[in-house]
């Protein structure tokens, strides 16, 4: 794919960045979580934010797509500001995220959840005098995410019946249903196990294939298989953002963050196994 | 619970016409059935209920919006429907009186559309907690405004005015009654539509996970505020009828025991299904109607069977009938029908007993002018004799006995079914 390849090129009339943050400030009461963060993506780049816990990695997703307010600064997409917009106005403007535990309809079918991630992004908006069988472009959508997440056989079943891949599965594909040109993945294979996190990979970069991804993740697997540029977020800063050997060689980064990965590893992998009883 | 059903529904299509069929057939015949004045009034009367409960359950089933004052939105359509009326009696406007329930719709729609605004703004405790003192607020006013509540007396009104049309006056209470089952018809079908539209889905959405329908494009404050306009206007339209039906309004219909008596039928009937709050509409006549001409204590009874119904059947009827019909698709009901009978008969013992019971102490402290003798089922009681008792407390305890003995057996053999049927399901997608 060339903007793979090419991911410096852009086209005449296209913003030069999809994501843009600049001198990103939040705060909760008096504690410091986002530390004037600056990182710019650029369109089809695919970014993996890391960095220890509570580094504020999903702080600066919530940021992104407006369910927090920021304290100061910028985030612009597509090179229009978009701070201070509400979750659903950043998301009609093309940016779409998922969450790290799944958030799904859950009293609705599989078919159901993924259609009413589809609506908006047709125009449908809030019509009650259109018949949703009718909507023969947006069932189409629907039932083709649905066959990219292979989940073809649980169409009809409810969300909450579904296993916890799939659960995780369906996330991504609400997350995608719309068309968002930027898409924000918070821990996306968080509690699977090695084998379901193999596929897992497989299906994201299918899925968001020629798209501008950002994803937050512990496992360093995950990390070289989805991205091809990586932010290592410190107390609230990013401290490096290049490709993957850069970051890795960049000393500043193995004086503050490779020392605790490990220690840091060992804490994600108990979470999951955790949450992997649990469910 | 409600898993089964959304799976089966679309793939019988000819079963929706043979339900509205059914509908429209019960709405005609009943009063043909039933020929009594007394009767007819009553089929009026849940042919109403039927319009509001389904309204009310636009929020509650369909929008998770657990309002304590709906009965503002049809309490004030009928206000502004007899208004109406009585200006068309004196000439001053010129309006089919088979129309006035529409002005109650649009009054329900306008004070919703004023009012939802700020309700809706909320969702969760602190919209109950809104919907409260909207509530108070209004009922407050009617103390306020005689001119318009008509104070303690309220307004009254007369539904036959100047010559027939096609020999149609609305005097009979049949007229009146064949006018409240074509409303009931079509807004049933039009509210039945519109959980099939994208504004209905994105209503379950925000009921399901409000927090995610914000980051899929939607606005919730907005999908709440639309369906409770929705609501408010086919509450007003059950308001205008009701207007109609009694030719009088008072101040009650928009007081906080209506909006409780909505919830409390909507929710026994059962809010996860479109056709529960029908079944409660029913249940809600016959309680305020029959069941208060049968006996003091129907508060009592009523509020006992709402306990027992949240805690062991929290869907409501409705998903007790569903759940009975799983069984019958799967051809299994036949396992579970001696368990319900014996059941049925533990439970119509103990309930014989507390009946008993709580209708000598109703007795003694209502009724205690008339002595301690009292007539219960054909068997004659002494309120103050230990024989009635000691009977009444045995009747209970071997009931309840019984019951909570045959209970575990039975839901051991209805776990054992459920595991059965999904194992066909998995089955069968295995094909």
């Amino acid at each position: 794919m060339d903007t793979l390849q090419n991911p410096h090129q852009t086209k005449p009339g296209q913003p030069e960045f999809a994501v843009e943050l600049l001198d990103v400030h939040k705060q909760f009461g008096k504690t410091q979580i986002i530390r004037g963060a600056q990182l710019q993506v650029r369109p089809g780049e695919r970014v993996a934010i890391i960095g220890p816990n509570g580094a504020g990695k999903s702080t600066l997703f919530n940021l992104i797509s407006g369910r927090f307010g920021l304290t100061s600064g910028q985030i612009r997409l597509n090179g229009q500001r978009i701070d201070g917009l509400t979750p659903f106005e950043i998301n009609r403007r093309g940016l779409s995220r998922s969450f790290q535990v799944s958030n799904l309809f859950t009293r609705l079918s599989v078919f159901e959840n993924i259609r009413c991630a589809v609506l908006w992004s047709m125009g449908y908006q809030y019509a009650f005098w259109k018949f949703l069988s009718k909507l023969h472009d947006a069932n189409e959508r629907a039932e083709q995410v649905l066959r990219m997440l292979k989940l073809e056989r649980r169409r009809d079943h409810l969300a909450m019946n579904l296993t916890y891949a799939e659960q995780r599965a369906l996330e991504i594909g609400i997350t995608i249903a719309g068309g968002s040109d930027v898409i924000l993945l918070d821990e996306p294979t968080a509690g699977m196990s090695k084998s379901e996190t193999t596929r897992f990979i497989q299906l994201i970069l299918d899925v968001t294939a020629g798209k501008t991804l950002l994803t937050v993740e512990h496992d360093m697997g995950v990390v070289f298989g989805l991205a091809d540029k990586i932010a290592v977020l410190v107390y609230g800063e990013v401290i490096a953002y290049d490709l993957p050997e850069a970051v890795r060689a960049n000393p500043r980064v193995q004086e503050a963050y490779l020392g605790s990965v490990l220690a840091d590893q060992q804490v994600a992998s108990q979470q999951a196994a955790e949450q992997a009883a649990g469910h | 619970m409600s898993l089964p059903t959304l799976s089966f529904r679309p793939r019988f299509p000819v079963g929706a016409w043979l339900v509205w069929g059914g509908f429209a057939a019960v709405l005609a015949i009943a009063p043909v059935l039933w020929t009594s004045s007394f009767a007819q009034t009553m089929l009026s009367q849940i042919g109403i209920a039927i319009i509001a409960c389904l309204a009310y359950n636009i929020l509650l089933g369909q929008g998770g919006m657990l309002s304590f004052g709906h009965a503002v939105y049809s309490g004030l359509g009928s206000f502004l429907a007899i208004h109406t009326l009585n200006m068309v009696s004196a000439g001053s406007l010129a309006l089919p009186v088979s129309l006035v329930p529409l002005v109650g719709g649009l009054s329900g729609l306008f004070f919703a559309a004023v009012l939802g605004w700020v309700t809706t703004k909320k969702s969760g405790t602190t919209f109950a907690m809104i919907t409260l003192g909207v509530g108070e607020l209004v009922w407050s006013m009617s103390l306020m405004i005689p001119e318009f509540f008509g104070g303690e007396g309220g307004i009254s009104g007369n539904r036959v005015l100047g010559p027939a049309i096609f020999g149609i006056t609305f005097g009979p209470q049949i007229q009146v009654y064949t006018l409240i089952a074509i409303y009931c018809f079509i807004s049933t079908a039009l509210m039945y539509a519109m959980t099939l539209t994208p504004l209905g889905r994105m209503l379950n959405a925000v009921r399901d996970n409000p927090e995610r329908v914000e980051f899929i494009g939607y606005d919730t404050q907005k999908v709440r505020y639309l369906a409770f306009m929705i609501s408010g206007f086919f509450a007003g339209i059950a308001g205008g009828l009701g207007a109609l039906n009694f030719e009088i309004v008072t101040a009650e219909v928009v007081g906080a025991a209506r909006s409780g008596a909505y919830l409390l039928f909507v929710f026994l009937g059962g809010a996860t299904f479109f056709f529960g709050p029908i079944l409660g509409a029913v249940l809600m006549v016959i309680a305020l109607v029959l069941l208060s001409e049968l006996t003091n204590a129907w508060l009592l009874y009523l509020g006992l069977v709402f306990m027992l119904m949240v805690v062991y059947a929290p869907g409501g009827l409705a998903s007790l009938i569903m759940m009975n019909l799983r069984l019958a698709v799967f051809g299994k009901l036949r396992r579970v029908l001696p368990g319900y009978l014996v059941l049925g008969l533990a439970g119509v013992i103990a309930l014989t007993g507390a009946a008993a019971m709580i209708e000598m102490l109703y007795h003694l402290q209502l009724n205690a002018a008339l002595g301690p003798k009292m007539g219960f089922l054909g068997v004659t009681l002494d309120a103050q004799a230990a024989p009635s008792w000691v009977g009444a407390v045995t009747l209970l305890v071997l009931g309840a006995g019984l019951f909570e003995w045959r209970r575990r057996g039975f839901s051991r053999v209805w776990g054992t079914i459920a595991e059965e049927i999904e194992r066909e399901i998995k089955r069968r997608e295995a094909l």
